[in-house]
């Protein structure tokens, strides 16, 4: 299909539908059965197959007509493309929908205290009794675990076999007592994760996703998506001061969906900011500042030209690997370390100070405070290089020290 | 010239650091971040009266025990190493340093003694924190004292007894005194002092503004007496990051050898240990040429660029550090919970405090060029 079609259908299907009037699930009801909620997926599940080109043109036009798109907050997205991959035709029928029309916030229990780069060493325990899952054990850093119906989780079902092996994937619901989820407050002062304790909560046994055992596999999708999803976040184009109740119900949900995800481009180092604080500090006239920014803008747009190029070779069924995750994701951290240390350079002595009375409206120092998050959330950089190496590159790989059964493996307690 | 310590010298560090060590625990710098002074009052007392800080570098005719920059720099390095929390940096560094080069004899003598004994406290007002050169450019003093302008970013100044202000005057630059325990903070004579949120919490910053505020004429002010009052702050500072970078890198490597993922303590992986050992390359760095900054001032050599070159490699050493410090830690570094923060935070306050790492660069090169 050509883009003018595309654009050509949509605008007229829009000016028939789109109202104002709708409550914010109505009109995404409304999208989701029209197909144009999530127009990337497949046919049978919501979407029209687009390429992902097709489907960021469908969004230029509902942010350019200030139309309110499907819901898409992230852990939401991971647990949405995981479920088509790997979920039964009934799984999809049951949690895809809810995920666009907003209905139903997810969150990501993969990480666990003794368990971060090292996923796989998820001590977790489910077990299976009288026909349900029972899950023991404890996660942490959850991002919006706080505010979820849902969670995507990876947990232990087999403490004998070889690590890989021994774990499940799940769908588990975060409203029952046998879920308890605890925010942390982190070092730039919001609270965006948690730590969630789960004693004796229940999963139904239609809630595995991918079969016992296959969990690594099922979270290894996961995990790919999410590391594309560091290639910049996009915010809200919606304007949602305008009058009508699917705005007024949209920028609730905004306000409280997003609010953990407030500070993320601040973490990837708001290089929009970069040009015009350069100018109004003077800094640009600065010949080591320049050479910086210049550093700066060089590998921001070197990064997007990678992206592109390794989307094009994907369409065009090219068969050579194309690394676009890890390296995305490393470079999204490189970007935003440069970034920080460029608004740095241009703050000088004022960096020191924080807040509503300093530069942007304390934007500058939330970046500063930040940043540090990018290079771990998600796969640490070193985990990145080391993927990168070694299934990219097809370097040898480390001697492993954690063969063998799960519960023989040294591990923090 | 000096490379090592004394025997006293180590002794003197010892006994600071044991006296920080206990007193200023990482619970106690949080509680006393989270107040308004910022500090406690009796560890003040102690510091100034039993170990005798606070005069450390002023000489004997005016109260204090007649040591130089090396032994500030071994103080300030144990407060780094620990973020105390206190007026030491504002109060000792700054303003005793500034009346030290800059006042009049009169001045020193009705000044020194109480800022040596740590019972009045100071601070100074530069109206500018990047470069030496820009200092005077919007804080002024009329023919009859009174000062107009404002400096948006002063360490201390909620706690100080005593402000001393540079400003720019017919012809150049002065040093203006004003009394804070006669002049109130009321809108009559001008003064308005506004705390200020700070990145790093454990150092109080304030807004200070005049607005035909009367002052005392102290001293004069030369461009070169402000670039050497410039550079034996930046070394006091360079200490004081060397010691926050030092006891970040050690728990670091500690870390690293008791956080098992993989079946194996992390520390065990040869990206990490590469990483800390080229930390460690820096940081030895950092703090050789720190300690020469010292010895230099110490010798009474003419300005050079040796403070310059300290401050630069200091703060991106600090930071690095801090950096790494965060990385190795994983999620856990990046909480509030973890100290590590704390430790970050005062790297990145510490980078461009008294001129970032490119300014001193440069300044450096400037003085290399003059000399070759
Ligand atoms: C802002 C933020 C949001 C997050 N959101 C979520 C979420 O929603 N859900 C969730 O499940 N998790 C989440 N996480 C957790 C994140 O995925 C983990 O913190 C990360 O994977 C690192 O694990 P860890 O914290 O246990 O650190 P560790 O794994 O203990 O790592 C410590 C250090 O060791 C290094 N290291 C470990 N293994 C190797 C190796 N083989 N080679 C070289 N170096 C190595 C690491 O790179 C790191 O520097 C979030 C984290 C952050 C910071």
């Amino acid at each position: 299909m050509k883009d003018e079609d595309i654009r050509k259908e949509l605008e007229s299907w829009l000016d028939e539908h789109w109202s104002p009037d709708h409550s914010l699930v109505a009109w995404r009801s409304i999208l989701v059965d029209a197909g144009w909620a999530a127009t990337h997926w497949p046919t049978d599940f919501h979407g029209r197959g687009f390429t992902s080109q097709q489907a960021q043109l469908v969004q230029q036009v509902f942010a350019n007509r200030n139309i309110v798109p499907a819901a898409s907050s992230s852990p939401r997205g991971l647990a949405a493309e995981t479920i088509l991959a790997h979920g039964t035709d009934e799984q999809k029928a049951r949690y895809l929908r809810p995920i666009l029309t907003g209905e139903h916030a997810w969150c990501q229990l993969f990480s666990e205290p003794g368990s971060g780069s090292d996923l796989a060493g998820a001590s977790t325990r489910a077990a299976l009794r009288d026909g349900q899952w029972v899950i023991n054990g404890q996660k942490v850093w959850n991002t919006s675990a706080h505010h979820a119906d849902f969670g995507i989780l990876l947990a232990r079902t087999n403490f004998d076999l070889p690590k890989h092996q021994g774990l499940s994937y799940f769908l588990i619901s975060m409203h029952q007592p046998g879920v308890e989820v605890r925010p942390l407050r982190q070092m730039n002062g919001h609270a965006s994760f948690n730590e969630v304790f789960m004693t004796d909560a229940v999963v139904p046994a239609g809630d595995l996703l991918g079969g016992e055992g296959n969990g690594w596999a099922v979270a290894a999708t996961t995990l790919s998506y999410e590391r594309q999803s560091f290639r910049g976040s996009r915010r809200s184009a919606v304007n949602l001061d305008l009058p009508g109740r699917v705005y007024e119900e949209y920028a609730r949900e905004q306000a409280i969906a997003n609010e953990p995800y407030s500070w993320y481009p601040q973490r990837e180092g708001r290089v929009d900011l970069v040009m015009s604080r350069a100018r109004e500090t003077g800094a640009i006239k600065d010949p080591a500042i320049r050479q910086e920014i210049a550093r700066l803008l060089s590998m921001q747009q070197a990064n997007g030209l990678t992206a592109a190029v390794a989307e094009a070779k994907r369409r065009s069924g090219s068969n050579e690997i194309v690394p676009s995750g890890s390296i995305g994701k490393l470079a999204a951290s490189i970007i935003a370390r440069q970034a920080a240390h460029v608004h740095t350079m241009i703050a000088g002595a004022d960096a020191m100070a924080a807040g509503p009375d300093s530069a942007v409206d304390g934007m500058i120092a939330e970046v500063l405070l930040s940043v540090p998050a990018i290079s771990i959330a998600g796969g640490t950089d070193e985990i990145q290089r080391n993927i990168i190496a070694e299934r990219v590159l097809g370097m040898p790989k480390e001697t492993r020290s954690d063969t063998g059964p799960f519960r023989d493996i040294k591990r923090n307690a | 010239m000096q490379l090592t310590l004394s025997e006293d010298q180590i002794d003197f560090q010892d006994m600071v650091a044991r006296f920080l060590e206990a007193s200023s625990p990482p619970t106690e710098v949080r509680r006393l971040m989270a107040t308004e002074s910022g500090y406690d009052p009796e560890v003040w007392r102690r510091l100034s009266s039993e170990l005798g800080l606070t005069g450390i570098h002023i000489p004997e005719t005016w109260g204090g025990s007649g040591f130089g920059p090396i032994e500030l720099g071994i103080a300030t390095e144990q407060m780094g190493r620990y973020l105390y929390c206190g007026p030491f940096f504002a109060s000792s560094v700054m303003a005793t340093y500034a009346l030290l080069q800059m006042a009049s004899d009169e001045a020193k003598t009705a000044l020194l003694p109480g800022l040596a004994a740590g019972e009045t406290l100071g601070c100074l007002v530069l109206d500018d924190l990047n470069d030496p050169v820009k200092v005077g450019s919007s804080l002024a003093a009329d023919a009859s004292g009174h000062l107009q302008g404002t400096a948006p970013l002063v360490v201390d100044a909620n706690n100080a007894d005593l402000m001393l202000v540079v400003a720019r005057e017919t012809g150049g630059l002065g040093l203006y005194l004003l009394d804070l325990l006669e002049i109130q903070d009321t809108p009559a004579n001008g003064l308005r002092i506004t705390p200020r949120q700070a990145i790093d919490e454990t150092r109080k910053l304030c807004r200070v503004s005049f607005d035909h505020t009367p002052a005392v004429r102290i001293g004069d002010v030369t461009r070169q007496g402000l670039n050497r009052l410039w550079d034996h702050i930046i070394v006091a500072l360079a200490h004081e990051m060397i010691g926050g970078a030092q006891r970040l890198f050690d728990s670091t490597i500690e870390y690293t050898r008791l956080r098992y993922q993989f079946g194996r303590p992390i520390g065990s992986f040869q990206g990490l240990k590469h990483r800390c050992a080229d930390l460690l390359v820096q940081l030895e760095f950092a703090r050789s040429v720190t300690f020469h900054a010292a010895a230099c001032l110490d010798a009474g050599n003419e300005v050079a660029h040796e403070p310059a070159m300290a401050k630069a490699m200091a703060s991106d050493l600090y930071m690095e550090v801090a950096r790494t410090a965060i990385q190795l830690r994983g999620g856990i570094g990046f909480t509030w919970e973890d100290d590590t923060h704390l430790w970050f935070k005062r790297a990145k306050s510490a980078e461009v405090f008294m001129g970032s790492p490119h300014l001193h660069r440069e300044r450096m090169m400037t003085m290399l060029e003059a000399i070759s």
